[in-house]
């Protein structure tokens, strides 16, 4: 059943077109991947699909609605939840109180402050600790945390291995399998792009904010990858 | 010659760039007509006229200050009555030493700079908004301070020494014209400082505070040297009140009043033009006139009318006349014509 | 002695600062705004309760208990109507819209009023005080005042870390655009914020009014006390604002003992010192 459908999404930049008449749709239950180079438009996309960023032309449908003019807020009662860029995890609260951010609107669903400890061992005995002190793996895995606990339909997750070695990526990785299990659509944007075909359903390829290649990673080989991420076009090189 | 070098040059060939356009121009000679009109005034009207445009330019002159303060400078003070205070206090000062007080009034404006040295020192501290408020507070212990020393009068003020042998048209007359001298060197002041090196730099730190640091700008020196200038601006206008009304008081001197005007007249005429002041001075004149009966209602339409133009045009009435007509009496920034050839 | 008294009285005193600090600390802290009308608004309320003690007979008290949580209202609506477009019009335009407010509402009251100074009768309560430890003599007003400020502070400091919302104005303050992220709906948090800033700076100006005179122009030297507090103690904490309010009721109490006429330049000498060499104040936030 489709959970997500853009159509023609167009997203500015300023006067840059970051996002250009992008389409494409997902299923519930699966991960999409979202590759690109710098500049491509992933986040801009993941941005504009959490109502930061207006988009200026084009629509966005969650489950059927039309969430298109919704503010960031709204979305994520409407089931939307980001996991932003850098974690921006809120400095001055607590691991605990950081994750109860999340729980903010109040939608219900399996996560709960209990659920995300089992699915993070770690994260209980840390739960008092300010978030600022943390490292890097951690802050991610309080930031999933958190926007879990808003129990998304849908979460976008942007640049996750930004800044964190790769055991810890994977570990986090890990984890997602665990939180698609139970019943959550995921979006990711990944830089790592063996990280990202290892992980996902489906991968998308974005260049100049339009998508250049869409299919299951064993179907795209490498080439076709590596060809479609730095828009090489058939007859150069 | 490298390639770069070459290409830069090509390009450069293309483009004229100038600081004055054709309107500038027309503008200019408009200016010092005016200007040759406003002095020859003493001589043709009655002298309530004058005395009358004396306040004027005491507001065209404290206005064009605190616009190349914050307009300019990115600093919002709500203090500048500190200096208004300072100056006018250093002419009386001065007079009771002997200066003839119509030469005080330049110095009263060195006076301010040297107070506003270590002043600017404690109130860069603070940032932002907060700098505002600290400003504030700064006003208000120079008029403690000031209050307190019974030399200067006190609580109750003081009477300006040296002009009461002068005869009272010819004395309208010098205060009107030391008024008109300040307005020009202070608007005319603004004008230079802007289109020089400390003017690029102000503009570059007012679009983008980081780029200019990491582009070599020295920011706070900057800042200082505009805090400096407005100081002076405000000093030298207390010096031109004192010698306008003859006497000085604390509570009126010092009050925060001379903020609110400040503030109201750049943002009614438009901030960060150096034409604001003067449009916005000549708007809140006109207010002032017409509703002169009506008491403490006129600073509420005032206010009123300060936070819609804040609040909805935020370039105030100069913006919108540069937006529709792209006029620019005093030019700041550059002209980039390409002058047609094809390459 | 008297030095002890002096103390106490300043220690009594700098709660009632505090308590007047709070709103702008909160508003700044959450929306990144300076509110210049602040202290205006303390006198404002002071006026509403005279002319509703007048017009309607009613006690002091009761004018208290109705008067607070109006401005708590009132404050609601400015942010939501007033202040909320001037934060996208630009950084400047919420310090130029506060400051006109300022001077409207100082105009409005002196043109209502008139500028003769007025006070809020707290009857015998206000003036009546009790012995403590031989020679401290301690108003009833000021020490009420006092436990009324410190219960408040601990009040809101219990709202910001125990509930939901209160935890939204903490994550908005931090960060505000990964708050709308995770659900906080901007206009509303900030309206929150302003409400209480607003009800605070009212329950200070009244409580103000029954022991000091108040008149039209009398709103700047309250925004002064409450800044002055707040830079003392330091951005960021609450208790830091409690404590620069103490510092500066006890440095303005010394003061009056050496001299009367020094009561405030001394508050304002303090002031300079701390942002001379201390400028992110006494005690600074809880997080670097």
């Amino acid at each position: 059943m489709t959970l997500l459908s853009i159509r023609g999404l167009t997203v500015h930049h300023g006067l840059l077109r970051a996002v250009d008449g992008l389409s494409l749709e997902m299923e519930r239950g699966e991960v999409l991947a979202i590759i690109g180079a710098n500049g491509a438009g992933k986040s801009t996309l993941l941005r504009a699909l959490a109502g930061l960023d207006a988009p200026t032309s084009g629509t966005v449908h969650l489950a059927g609605r039309d969430i298109t003019r919704f503010p960031a807020h709204r979305r994520v009662s409407a089931g939307i939840a980001l996991v932003p860029e850098g974690r921006r995890l809120f400095r001055s609260l607590t691991v605990e109180e950081n994750l109860l951010t999340g729980a903010y609107r109040g939608r219900p669903g399996p996560w709960s402050l209990e659920a995300v400890y089992e699915l993070f061992p770690w994260m209980p005995d840390r739960r008092r600790q300010n978030a600022a002190q943390l490292s890097g793996g951690e802050q991610q895995s309080v930031a999933i945390g958190r926007a879990l606990l808003s129990n998304p339909d849908l979460l976008l997750i942007d640049e996750l291995s930004l800044g964190l070695a790769p055991v810890i990526v994977r570990r986090i990785y890990g984890a997602l399998r665990d939180i698609v299990a139970a019943g959550t659509t995921a979006l990711i944007v990944e830089q790592d792009v063996s990280q990202a075909m290892r992980v996902a359903d489906r991968v998308n390829c974005l260049l100049e904010g339009r998508s250049v290649l869409a299919g299951r990673p064993a179907e795209l080989s490498a080439e076709q990858v590596e060809r479609a991420y730095f828009g090489i076009r058939d007859g150069e090189d | 010659m490298t390639l770069s070098n070459l290409l830069t040059e090509r390009a450069a060939a293309n483009v004229d760039v100038r600081r004055a356009a054709r309107t500038s121009k027309l503008s200019g000679g408009a200016l010092l007509a005016a200007v040759v009109l406003l002095a020859a005034l003493p001589y043709v009207v009655f002298s309530d006229v004058t005395d009358t445009l004396v306040n004027l330019y005491v507001l065209v002159a404290l206005a064009s200050m605190w616009n190349l303060l914050a307009g300019f400078g990115g600093l919002v003070s709500v203090g500048q009555q500190a200096f208004v205070g300072i100056g006018a206090y250093s002419v009386i000062a001065l007079a009771d030493l002997g200066v003839q007080p119509y030469l005080a009034v330049p110095l009263a404006a060195v006076t301010c700079v040297v107070f506003a040295v270590p002043t600017s020192w404690l109130a860069f501290r603070l940032r932002g908004d907060y700098f505002a408020v600290g400003t504030w507070v700064i006003a208000e212990v120079y008029r403690l301070l000031v209050v307190r020393v019974d030399a200067l009068g006190g609580a109750s003020g003081k009477g300006l020494a040296g002009l009461s042998g002068l005869d009272p048209v010819l004395r309208g007359a010098l205060t009107y014209w030391v008024a008109l001298a300040l307005t020009l060197a202070t608007v005319g002041g603004c004008y230079l400082l802007l289109r020089g090196r400390v003017g690029l730099s102000l503009m570059a730190v007012r679009d983008e505070e980081t780029a200019a640091s990491a582009a070599g700008i020295d920011v706070t020196r900057a800042k200082r040297i505009v805090y400096l200038v407005s100081a002076a601006g405000c000093g030298a206008a207390g010096g031109v009140i004192t010698v306008s009304s003859l006497s000085v008081n604390p509570d009126a001197i010092f009050n925060v009043q001379w903020s609110a005007y400040m503030i109201f007249i750049v943002v009614i005429g438009g901030i960060g033009f150096v034409e604001g002041p003067l449009l916005g001075a000549v708007v809140f004149f006109t207010l002032q006139q017409l509703l002169a009966d009506y008491g403490a209602w006129y600073l509420v339409i005032l206010g009123a009318v300060g936070i819609a133009v804040a609040r909805w045009l935020p370039g105030g009435l100069w913006g919108l006349v540069r937006d529709r007509t792209g006029l620019s009496l005093f030019p700041v920034g550059y002209y980039v014509r390409s002058s047609g050839h094809a390459r | 002695m008297q030095w002890i008294n002096a103390v106490v009285q300043g220690l009594l005193l700098g709660g009632l600062y505090a308590l007047f600090a709070t709103g702008l600390s909160l508003m700044f802290g959450v929306m990144r705004i300076v509110n210049l009308a602040h202290g205006d608004l303390a006198v404002v309320a002071s006026f509403l309760a005279l002319a509703l003690i007048s017009g309607t007979g009613l006690p002091l008290w009761v004018v208290i208990v109705v008067t607070v949580p109006l401005f708590a209202v009132l404050g609601y609506l400015t942010q939501r109507v007033l202040l909320q477009g001037s934060l996208s019009s630009g950084p400047l335009a919420t310090l130029l819209v506060t400051f006109g407010l300022s001077i409207v509402l100082q105009n409005v009251l002196l043109e209502i009023f008139s500028a003769d100074t007025r006070t809020l009768d707290g009857g015998a309560f206000a003036t009546s005080s009790f012995q403590l430890a031989g020679s401290i003599t301690v108003g009833w007003l000021p020490l009420v005042t006092f436990l009324l400020a410190c219960a408040v502070l601990a009040g809101i400091q219990v709202f910001l870390s125990r509930t939901g919302l209160g935890r939204m104005l903490r994550a908005s303050s931090d960060d505000r655009e990964t708050a709308n992220l995770v659900g906080a709906d901007s206009r509303h948090v900030y309206g929150v914020a302003t409400a209480i800033a607003f009800a605070t700076v009212a329950l200070a100006g009244l409580m103000f009014a029954m022991r000091s005179s108040f008149d039209p122009a009398t709103g700047p030297s309250r925004l002064i006390f409450a800044f002055e507090a707040v830079v003392i103690g330091g951005l960021g904490s609450l208790w830091g604002t409690l404590l620069g309010g103490i510092v500066l009721g006890v440095t303005q109490s010394l003061g009056a003992q050496i001299d009367p006429a020094m009561t405030l330049l001394a508050g304002h000498l303090v002031f300079l010192a701390v942002l001379a060499f201390r400028p992110q104040g006494l005690l600074a936030g809880r997080t670097a």
